[in-house]
C-alpha cells in the first residue's frame, strides 16, 4: 500500500478531503450535507492519511487524541441546546442571528453550533477506531 | 404564606447542599477549624425552623412549593406540621453539634473535607425527606439518604469490612426504597392523591380502598429496611463500620428513623385497621427482644449500642402500630429521648475510643478522672436512656407504660416485652456509660486524657438538653410534643406528663424495669456468656443469609451468562440473523400480509446497468477466493446502490452512503488483518448450507417488506409539514438537515452519544490484550 506515489499525495488528498468536508459541513442547512457526511469525509482523509504515512504522523497533525474530539463534539451539542434556557423556550430550540461582518450578512445560529458537534463527535469516532486499528496491524 | 418566608424555607432546604460544596474548599484552607464554619449552615437552618415552633404549635402547618412536572401534577413541595418541624430540628440541631465533633473526631484526617461534604449532603437530603410533601421529592430524598449512608458507612473505603458493610446497607435500604415507591405509586393509584397533605386530608380513602392491603405492604418495606426492623435487622450494626459521627448521627438519631417518620407520618391515613394493628407491634415488639438480646452479648461500645438503637426503633413502630393516643403520645416522647441519649452516648464511645484507642468495654476501666467532662455527659444520657427521672427518657417511659399497662391480653404481652426491652436496654446504658470509667485504672492503648472542646462539645450539649426539656416539659410539651402527638394521630392532643413522680400502674411498672435492669446489670458477664453460647448454638442468622443471597445471584448470573454468551462470533451472528429473519416473516405469514409480485418495471438502461453492477459485486462476495477479495467486492455493491438513491433524488442519502461504505470498507478490511484469520474460508458444508438459509432468508424478508411497504397507501403528511414549514421555522432548505439538527434534535444528541460511546466500546475491545498462555504466567504485553 505504501508506495511512493501514494505517500506523496496523500498529505494534498487528505487536506483537500478536510477542507471538502468543512465545506460540507457548512453548507449542510441549505445543500446536500451536513454534520454527520462532513465528519465521515474528515475521517475517511485521516484514514487515509495513515494508511499512507503511518499512524504517529497522524496523531501529531491531530494534536488531540480523537476521543477527545468526539468527546468535545458532544459536549458542544449538549451546550447548544442549553442556550435556549436564557431564552425561556425549551432545550434544543433552534436560536438564530444575523449579523452583518465586514458588510456581509451572516446566518448564526445554536443550530450551526449542534451540527459542528455531531461533525466533531462522528471525526472523533471514526478516526480514533481507525488509528486503533492501523495501528496494531504493524504489531 | 409570603413568598419571601417561602423562598427563606426553600433556601434553607439547598443550604446543606450549598455548604456541601464549600467543604472540601474551606477544609483545605482551615483545616480541621472548618468545622466551626460548617456548622453555621445547619445553626442557621434550626434557628429557621425553631422560629417557625409558634406557628406550629398554635396548630396551623407551613407549607409551599414549586411546580416540577406540571403535566404529572408533580411539585417539589414542602410541608411542615409538628411531626416534620421535629424531625427537621433534631437533624439540624444534631447536625450542627456532630460537625463540630467531627472536627474533632477526624482532625488530621486526609480526607476530613470528603467527610464533612458527605455528611452536609445527607443533612440535607434528610431534611428534605422530613419536609417532603409530595411523594416523588419524598422518595428522591429517601434515596438520597440510602445513597449517602453508603458514602458515609463506605468512607473508610481500604477496608473489606466498611466496603461490604456499605454495600450491605445501600442493597437492603435500596430495596426498600424501591418498595416505597411502587408503595407511593399504589397510594396514587388508590386515591388520586400526589402529597402527604393531600392524603392525609382524605380521611378514610385509603383505609377504605381495595388496594390498602398492597400500599400498606409496599410502604413498610420501606419503612422497615430503612429502620431496621427485625428481620432486615443487620446492616445497621454492621454500619458501625463507619467512622462515629456518622454512627452518631445516622445510624441513631436521624436516618434509621426515617422509617419510623413514614409510619408515624401515614398513621393518620393508614392506622388504625387490624393489619396496622397487628403487623407493627409484631414487628416492633420482635425486634425490641432481638435487639436488646442481641446487644447484651457484645463487648464492643458501639456494637452494644448499635444493638439498643435496633431496639429502640422496634419500640418507636410498636408503639405507633398499638395507635392510641397515649402510645402516639409514648412513641413522640421516646423518639425525641431517644436521639438526645443515644446521639451523646455514640459520642461518648466515640470519644472514648479516639482518646484511649479501644473500644472493647472489657479492655476499658477507671477513666473517671481522666475524662471527667465525657463521664458528666455519659452519665447524664445514661440515666435518661435507663428511664430515670429527671430526665427525658422518663417521660418516654412512663408514658409508653400509660399506653400499655396491662389493658387486655394484647397490650398485657406488649407491656411484657417493654418491660425487658426497657431493662435490657437501662442494662447497655449503664454498662457504655458506667463500665468504662468506673472500678479500677486499666492500662488502654493509648494514654488517655480529656479530648479538646470539640470532643466534648457536642455530647455534653445533647445530654443537658435531656435534662433541661424534661424539668421545662410544660414548654417542651407544648412547642413540641403536643404538636408532633397530634400530627402522627391525627387529631389533637396535649401532652401533660411532667418528672414529678406519682403512685401509679406506670410507676410501679417503672421501678419493676429498673429493678429487673439492676439485676442484670450484676450478671452482665454471665448474661453475655449465655447469649454468645446460645447465638453460636443458632449459627445461622440473617446477615449470613445476606452472603448467602449474594453469592446465589451471582452464581445464578454466571451460569446464565455461560449459557447466553457462549463467546463464539458465528453463534451470535447465526442467532442474531435468525431472530431478523422471524421478526420479517412472522407477521407477513401469520397475518397474511405478504406483498403482491410486482411487474417486471420499464427502467432506462443506465438503471439497468447500475442493478447489474450490484449484482455482479453480489456474485463476486460469495464466489471471492479470500476474504479480502469479498469485502471489497461487498463496497462495490454499496456504491452501486448509492448511485441509485442519487439517480432517483435522494443526493444527501447517496452521499452519506458513499462515505459509509467507504469507510465500512476501510474499517473491515483493517479489522480482517488485525484477526489473523486464515484468508480463505474453510466452513463444512453443514454450516455453509445453515449460513445461506439464514442469509437467503433475511434477504427475501427485507425485500418483501420493502414491496409491502411501496405496496401501502403513502401518508405524506409528514413530508409535507416538512417540505413546508422547513425554511419558515428552521431557516433550512436542507430538509434532511433540518430534521437532523433542529426537528430532531434531541434524537440526535442521543445518537451522537451512541456513536461515541460505541467509538470508547470499540477503541476499548481493540486494546484487550489477551494474555497469552506461552507467556509462562506473565502478564502479556
Amino acid at each position: 500500500m505504501r508506495t511512493v506515489i501514494f505517500r506523496t499525495s496523500a498529505p494534498y488528498l487528505t487536506s483537500l478531503m478536510v477542507l471538502f468536508s468543512v465545506f460540507v459541513l457548512l453548507r449542510g442547512h441549505n445543500e446536500p450535507g451536513g454534520g454527520f457526511i462532513g465528519g465521515l469525509i474528515a475521517a475517511s482523509a485521516f484514514a487515509i492519511y495513515g494508511i499512507a504515512c503511518g499512524v504517529s504522523p497522524v496523531r501529531r497533525a491531530l494534536y488531540f487524541h480523537p476521543m477527545a474530539l468526539s468527546g468535545f463534539g458532544l459536549f458542544l451539542a449538549a451546550l447548544s441546546g442549553f442556550a435556549s434556557l436564557f431564552f425561556g423556550v425549551p432545550f434544543l430550540t433552534g436560536l438564530w442571528t444575523s449579523p452583518e461582518i465586514l458588510g456581509v450578512t451572516v446566518d448564526l445560529s445554536t443550530v450551526l453550533f449542534f451540527d459542528i458537534g455531531v461533525y466533531f463527535v462522528v471525526v472523533g469516532s471514526v478516526t480514533s477506531i481507525a488509528l486503533a486499528l492501523e495501528e496494531r496491524e504493524r504489531l | 404564606m409570603a413568598s419571601g418566608s417561602q423562598s427563606l424555607t426553600f433556601f434553607v432546604l439547598v443550604l446543606p447542599f450549598v455548604a456541601a460544596l464549600a467543604a472540601p474548599f474551606l477544609t483545605r484552607a482551615l483545616k480541621h477549624n472548618a468545622a466551626w464554619v460548617l456548622a453555621l449552615a445547619p445553626a442557621f437552618i434550626f434557628v429557621h425552623f425553631a422560629g417557625l415552633l409558634g406557628t406550629v404549635a398554635d396548630g396551623a402547618t407551613v407549607s409551599g412549593g414549586y411546580a416540577w412536572i406540571p403535566s404529572l401534577d408533580v411539585r417539589f413541595s414542602w410541608f411542615l406540621d409538628g411531626l416534620s418541624l421535629t424531625f427537621a430540628l433534631l437533624i439540624s440541631g444534631i447536625g450542627t453539634l456532630i460537625v463540630l465533633y467531627s472536627g474533632g473526631y477526624l482532625k488530621d484526617h486526609p480526607q476530613l473535607g470528603r467527610f464533612f461534604s458527605f455528611i452536609l449532603l445527607f443533612m440535607g437530603a434528610m431534611q428534605g425527606l422530613v419536609v417532603s410533601d409530595s411523594f416523588l421529592t419524598l422518595f428522591v430524598f429517601w434515596e438520597l439518604t440510602s445513597i449517602t449512608s453508603f458514602l458515609l458507612i463506605g468512607f473508610d473505603h481500604r477496608r473489606e469490612a466498611s466496603r461490604r458493610a456499605a454495600i450491605q446497607a445501600l442493597v437492603v435500604t435500596g430495596l426498600g426504597g424501591l418498595s416505597l415507591l411502587a408503595g407511593l405509586l399504589v397510594v396514587w393509584i388508590a386515591t388520586g392523591e400526589t402529597e402527604l397533605s393531600g392524603l392525609l386530608a382524605a380521611g378514610d380513602t385509603m383505609r377504605h380502598s381495595a388496594l390498602y392491603l398492597v400500599a400498606l405492604v409496599l410502604v413498610l418495606g420501606g419503612a422497615f429496611t430503612k429502620s431496621a426492623q427485625f428481620p432486615f435487622h443487620f446492616w445497621l450494626p454492621n454500619a458501625m463500620e463507619a467512622p462515629t459521627p456518622v454512627s452518631a448521627y445516622l445510624h441513631s438519631a436521624t436516618m434509621v428513623k426515617a422509617g419510623v417518620y413514614l409510619v408515624m407520618r401515614l398513621n393518620p391515613a393508614f392506622g388504625g385497621t387490624d393489619a396496622w394493628e397487628t403487623v407493627l407491634p409484631v414487628f416492633g415488639g420482635t425486634t425490641l427482644i432481638v435487639g436488646t438480646l442481641l446487644a447484651i452479648r457484645q463487648t464492643d461500645l458501639k456494637l452494644m449500642l448499635a444493638y439498643t438503637t435496633v431496639a429502640s426503633l422496634g419500640i418507636l413502630v410498636m408503639l405507633t402500630g398499638l395507635g392510641s393516643d397515649k402510645a402516639v403520645e409514648g412513641a413522640v416522647l421516646y423518639l425525641v429521648a431517644h436521639s438526645l441519649f443515644k446521639g451523646t452516648l455514640f459520642m461518648v464511645a466515640g470519644a472514648i475510643d479516639h482518646e484511649s484507642g479501644t473500644r472493647d468495654i472489657t479492655a476499658l476501666g477507671g477513666l473517671r478522672r481522666a475524662m471527667p467532662v465525657t463521664f458528666a455527659a455519659a452519665l447524664l444520657a445514661a440515666l435518661s436512656m435507663g428511664g430515670l427521672p429527671p430526665f427525658f427518657g422518663f417521660l418516654a417511659k412512663e408514658e409508653i407504660y400509660a399506653a400499655l399497662q396491662f389493658q387486655d391480653g394484647w397490650h398485657g404481652l406488649f407491656t411484657l416485652v417493654a418491660i425487658l426491652g426497657n431493662a435490657l436496654m437501662l442494662v447497655i446504658g449503664f454498662a457504655v456509660a458506667l463500665k468504662p470509667f468506673l472500678g479500677p485504672r486499666v492500662a488502654t492503648p493509648k494514654e488517655a486524657h480529656e479530648g479538646p472542646p470539640l470532643l466534648w462539645l457536642g455530647p455534653l450539649t445533647l445530654a443537658l438538653v435531656g435534662l433541661v426539656s424534661a424539668l421545662l416539659s410544660e414548654t417542651a410539651h407544648h412547642f413540641v410534643s403536643s404538636p408532633m402527638a397530634s400530627a402522627v394521630a391525627g387529631n389533637d392532643i396535649a401532652v401533660h406528663i411532667s418528672v414529678i413522680p406519682y403512685i401509679s400502674v406506670p410507676l410501679a411498672l417503672s421501678v419493676l424495669t429498673v429493678i429487673l435492669g439492676i439485676a442484670i446489670y450484676w450478671f452482665l458477664d454471665q448474661a453475655r456468656a449465655a447469649m454468645a453460647a446460645l447465638l453460636a448454638a443458632i449459627g445461622w442468622g440473617p446477615d449470613r443469609g445476606f452472603d448467602q443471597t449474594i453469592r446465589g445471584l451471582l452464581r445464578a448470573s454466571f451460569g446464565v451468562t455461560r449459557i447466553i454468551q457462549s463467546g463464539r462470533m458465528e453463534v451470535y451472528m447465526t442467532v442474531t440473523f435468525i431472530a431478523i429473519a422471524l421478526a420479517l416473516w412472522a407477521p407477513m405469514t401469520v397475518f397474511g400480509e405478504m406483498p403482491d409480485l410486482p411487474e417486471m418495471p420499464d427502467l432506462p438502461f443506465y438503471e439497468w446497468t447500475v442493478i447489474a453492477i450490484a449484482v455482479i459485486g453480489l456474485g463476486a462476495v460469495v464466489y471471492a477466493r479470500d476474504r479480502l477479495t469479498a469485502i471489497v467486492s461487498l463496497g462495490i455493491q454499496g456504491f452501486a446502490v448509492a448511485l441509485l438513491f442519487m439517480l432517483l433524488g435522494a443526493p444527501d442519502l447517496s452521499f452519506t452512503q458513499f462515505m459509509v461504505e467507504t469507510l465500512s470498507v476501510v474499517i473491515l478490511a483493517l479489522a480482517m488483518t488485525r484477526l489473523r484469520l486464515h484468508p480463505s474460508d474453510h466452513r463444512p458444508t453443514n454450516e455453509k448450507l445453515l449460513d445461506i438459509a439464514v442469509a437467503g432468508a433475511c434477504g427475501a424478508g427485507f425485500g418483501f417488506l420493502i414491496l409491502k411497504v411501496t405496496q401501502m397507501p403513502f401518508d405524506d403528511s409528514l413530508s409535507a409539514f416538512f417540505k413546508t414549514y422547513s425554511y419558515v421555522i428552521a431557516h433550512g432548505r436542507n430538509v434532511v438537515n433540518v430534521i437532523l439538527v433542529d426537528f430532531r434534535g434531541l434524537d440526535t444528541l442521543g445518537e451522537i452519544a451512541v456513536v461515541m460511546v460505541a467509538g470508547l466500546a470499540i477503541l476499548a475491545l481493540i486494546r484487550v490484550r489477551v494474555p497469552k498462555p506461552a507467556a509462562g504466567g506473565k502478564e502479556g504485553g
